[in-house]
């Protein structure tokens, strides 16, 4: 089937089977092994991804139903030049992250969060984080650095002072 | 895993949907937001050879408001329940349904047709009296939610029948109180207290196939008793089973407490009334 998707602004049509999830199309079919498969079923986050800017999970939509829609992975959040986001720098900052085969999702659910909700409370940021479970951190380093991402998005958005 | 092949149809309308329905033999199966078939065909615990997505047929989502009651559109997504205002009790629990990335593609219909005994919007349709939508190749016909659910993930839709949409009175008093072992999982127990024309209805969810009036909690409470009285009732009347999440006993103990933390946010049975 004819397929064509937006990722991460770049448009590409695909001839694919049905049954290929969107996670599986990006990775096989586009190369974009950003987004990370845990558990296939729904229950991990790891291959969380933007679907026209809403929060979906990548092995829970087959590729043929986001024909049309445009994709956000891990691969589009940092810059041309390689600077990375805010988020990602958090992260790295904090420990947010050891492995990383959650940090994909992590960090796509950590935007999502602080687009909606500029500035969580800790408690805010723990229960909409746990949608993503992390096998390594223990969640601190990444509440942490979702906290202080959230502080630097603000202190990025605020207009300059005028003198 | 990945699923078994399949051949995949976008529905344009409902009609579509429910002919293609009706021209598999059982064979079709309807896929809404995903979020519990794809996992389901993914573990292979089921194999239909065609799959019906519905998600592109206009105008079967929102929420809007019809006298005593609103009308929710089958494709509503769960995250778009949380965002209306029109029925605080609808947003409160669906609040609690998993994830951001869940919420964003299940849909309300896709809930009701699934009727996980521990989902939410089944608790709250049986909580309220729902009357659900439903089309099939022969007509249009309505079912009462009370009807609709026969076991656990069980429903009375025929094969070739696609729900529309419900309509789900407001109460003039709500109350809503969920068990979970962490934020986002299934609840173990679900309690729903909705006061819809005068009678207040008691309603509890995860203990048992299908979500139940707790009908001695609500003639406790009828008979002006408190609310932890009721909540005692309530579980009384329950015969929930065990299970890895939770022995019955321990269940029945959790109804009891949910029954009476949503009693006194919905302010009955709190000796003011
Ligand atoms: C990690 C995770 C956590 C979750 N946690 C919760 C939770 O806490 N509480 C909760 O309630 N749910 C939870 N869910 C399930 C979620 O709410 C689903 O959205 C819902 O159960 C099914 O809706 P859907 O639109 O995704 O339907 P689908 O998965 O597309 O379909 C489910 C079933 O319903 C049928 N169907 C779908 N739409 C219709 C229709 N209009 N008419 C007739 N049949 C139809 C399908 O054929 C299929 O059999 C969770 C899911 C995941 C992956
Ligand atoms: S791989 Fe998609 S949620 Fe685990
Ligand atoms: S860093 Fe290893 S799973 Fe999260």
């Amino acid at each position: 089937m004819d397929v064509t998707v937006s990722v991460n602004g770049e448009q590409h049509r695909l001839d694919i089977e049905p049954r290929r999830t969107l996670a599986d199309a990006l990775r096989e079919d586009l190369g974009l092994t950003g987004t990370h498969l845990g558990c296939e079923h729904g229950v991990c986050g790891a291959c969380t991804v933007l679907v026209d800017g809403e929060p979906a999970r990548a092995c829970l939509m087959f590729a043929v139903q986001a024909d049309g829609c445009s994709v956000t992975t891990v691969e589009g959040l940092a810059g041309d030049d390689g600077t990375l986001h805010p988020v990602q720098e958090a992260f790295v900052a904090h420990h947010g992250l050891q492995c990383g085969f959650c940090t994909p999702g992590m960090l796509i659910s950590a935007l999502h969060l602080l687009e909606t909700d500029p500035d969580p409370s800790r408690e805010t940021i723990r229960a909409e984080m746990s949608g993503n479970i992390c096998r390594c951190t223990g969640y601190t380093g990444i509440v942490d650095a979702v906290e202080a991402a959230s502080s630097t998005m603000r202190d990025a958005s605020r207009p300059p002072d005028r003198p | 895993m990945k699923c078994a092949p399949f051949e995949y149809v976008r529905a344009g309308s409902v009609a579509e949907a429910v002919t293609v329905l009706r021209d598999t033999d059982g064979e079709g199966k309807i896929l809404a937001g995903g979020q519990s078939l794809v996992p389901i065909l993914a573990l292979r615990m089921a194999r239909p050879a065609v799959l019906v997505d519905v998600n592109r047929i206009p105008d079967l989502d929102g929420v809007a408001r019809n006298d005593g009651s609103v009308r929710i559109g089958a494709l509503t997504r769960h995250s778009a329940l949380v965002a209306q205002t029109e029925h605080p009790l609808l947003a409160e629990a669906a609040r609690w349904i998993g994830h951001a990335a869940i919420r964003t593609r299940g849909t309300a219909g896709g809930s009701i047709a699934h009727a996980d005994p521990a989902a939410e919007l089944p608790a709250v349709a049986v909580g309220c009296g729902a009357t659900v939508h439903v089309a099939g190749p022969a007509g249009e016909r309505s079912v009462p939610a009370t009807e609709l659910f026969v076991g656990a993930l069980m429903t009375g839709l025929g094969e070739d029948e696609m729900i529309t949409g419900l309509d789900l009175p407001v109460p003039a008093r709500w109350g809503f109180a969920e068990f979970a072992r962490r934020h986002g999982d299934f609840a173990l127990v679900t309690a729903v207290v909705a006061e819809i024309e005068g009678e207040i209805r008691v309603t509890v969810g995860g203990a048992a196939p299908v979500p139940v009036r707790a009908s001695r909690a609500e003639a406790v409470l009828a008979a002006g008793g408190p609310a932890a009285e009721a909540g005692r009732a309530a579980a009384e009347d329950l015969r929930p089973t065990g299970d890895l999440h939770g022995s019955a006993d321990y269940r029945r103990a959790i109804a009891g407490e949910m029954v009476r933390r949503a009693l006194a946010q919905a302010g009955v049975g709190t000796g003011a009334n």
